[in-house]
């Protein structure tokens, strides 16, 4: 951690969730479930005084609300954090608005198909075998870190054509950027600038040795007046697609594993009925929904009766929407056979995470293989589960133990 | 069972999440957007019309229609 001036002081605990409410409070960390529930049956939108101001909405209608409002509300800060720094270093078309965000998100749309994830499948397969291969031999291991953080990573990478082996940089920015940027100002504006300089190089690369992988799309993608990106759009793209595309889908396998890990009835009905395993992805998705984005109120108005005001930040909380029982009966029952799921785990609207087609696949061969491998398996009483801190929710740590271990 | 269903998808509320298409693959295409369609007319054939029902009620967007002519 950065000892400059630029790290805001450590948060005091909560004492008030209702109108105190703070996503890096080590209780929300842990188990944020039974908090939302509590706000929830308070209010549809909280409000907190931390983060220069920031609102929470509750339930699901809340949040579609503040999803479809584009006027009201702009994706321009997608971050809440303690401070808020004139916007530098976008992302397009995570951190666009209407009317630019629409040809920056159809650039990316067509490699991210389910159809272009088809192909890539076969690579995942073999990422994820490739790293069982290296631990099951011990009947133990440190999911997180040696299985479902890699996957991902690999699978990015890839797609993006860089080196898979340059996977523990990549994380090391993502947590500069998504944990320690909540407080630490400098923590994030170096992560950004190392990964500016690690893309430039590629990039440079490529304008001597073109590629056909997902660099290369960028650089020469056109605008509708067939103008080329500029340098800054490619660069704010890249930093998009490597920092959504790592610890999100990181989360997502791992809650899944977690589960599995923890409940055995639904472990063996996967094994025994792989059919649905599609189903049971959802439903993972749901009640364990890793990404939680932000929205800054740009204008006045009022969300599901709550008046909302400009100048404060909304954190804005799929995992929140998709644990509102008026929305889903049973919201915090896990069921791996719930058929009507309309989650919003990869958001509402126009925002809809382009690479949600390339996390469901990963998610899906993830627990398709390591079933196949290690059908039988919980957590190790001797270890301790790690949850992330602040925007992305996920185990970080997560000890399990199978055969005879 | 009394008529025939007929599917629509929105196409201004339709963000391209596929849970149709990979829920009824027989009555959803995707465009090179990923964003979905219905299949020709949009006419649900005999015996898909839990496949129909099954995609209109998981779309995040509430972007399919289900008619009965």
């Amino acid at each position: 951690m950065s000892d400059s001036a630029s790290v805001m002081p450590e948060h005091p605990p909560v004492t008030d969730w209702v109108h105190d409410f703070d996503h890096t409070d080590p209780r929300w960390t842990e188990n944020p479930f039974p908090i939302w529930a509590e706000l929830r049956a308070e209010c549809p939108v909280v409000h907190t005084k931390r983060f220069l101001g920031c609102y929470l909405p509750t339930t699901y209608q809340a949040v579609k609300e503040i999803a479809y409002d584009t006027e009201h509300f702009s994706s321009r800060r997608v971050i809440v954090r303690d401070v808020r720094p004139e916007t530098t270093g976008t992302a397009p078309p995570i951190t666009s608005d209407p009317p630019a965000h629409k040809p920056a998100k159809q650039l990316l749309l067509p490699p991210f198909t389910p159809d272009a994830m088809k192909k890539l499948e076969p690579r995942v397969r073999a990422i994820c075998n490739e790293l069982i291969d290296e631990f099951i031999a011990d009947g133990k291991c440190d999911a997180a870190a040696r299985y479902t953080k890699h996957i991902p990573v690999r699978a990015i990478a890839h797609m993006l054509g860089i080196p898979e082996k340059d996977g523990d940089l990549f994380i090391k920015w993502i947590h500069g950027i998504l944990e320690l940027g909540i407080r630490d100002n400098d923590a994030l504006m170096n992560a950004v600038r190392e990964m500016t300089e690690y893309f430039a190089g590629h990039i440079e690369q490529r304008k001597r040795h073109p590629t056909d992988d997902l660099i290369s799309t960028l650089m020469h993608a056109k605008d509708k007046d067939g103008v080329p990106l500029s340098d800054d759009h490619v660069q704010g793209s890249l930093r998009l697609l490597l920092i959504a595309g790592i610890d999100t889908t990181w989360s997502g396998i791992g809650s899944s594993l977690w589960h599995l890990a923890k409940t055995p009835a639904d472990r063996e009905r996967l094994v025994a009925e792989p059919a649905l395993m599609p189903t049971a992805i959802e439903e993972f998705l749901r009640a364990y929904s890793p990404v939680t984005m932000a929205r800054e109120v740009m204008k006045e108005t009022t969300i599901s009766g709550c008046p909302v005001k400009p100048g404060n930040m909304v954190l804005l909380s799929f995992p929140a929407a998709n644990r509102d029982p008026s929305m889903f009966p049973d919201a915090d029952k896990v069921m791996i056979d719930r058929k009507e799921n309309r989650h919003a785990a990869f958001g509402l609207g126009i925002h809809r995470c382009v690479g949600s087609n390339l996390a469901r696949m990963e998610m899906t061969v993830a627990i398709e293989e390591w079933l196949k491998r290690i059908p039988d398996f919980r957590l190790d009483p001797a270890g301790r589960v790690a949850w992330s801190e602040g925007t992305v929710r996920g185990p970080r740590r997560l000890p399990l133990l199978w055969g005879r271990a | 069972m009394s008529g025939k269903l007929r599917i629509r998808v929105d196409q201004d509320k339709c963000q391209g999440h596929a849970r149709c298409k990979s829920l009824a693959p027989e009555l959803f295409n995707l465009d090179e957007f990923g964003n979905a369609h219905e299949i020709g007319d949009g006419v649900v054939p005999d015996g898909l019309e839990d496949k129909a029902w099954l995609a209109q009620s998981n779309c995040p967007e509430i972007a399919i229609e289900v008619t009965e002519e």
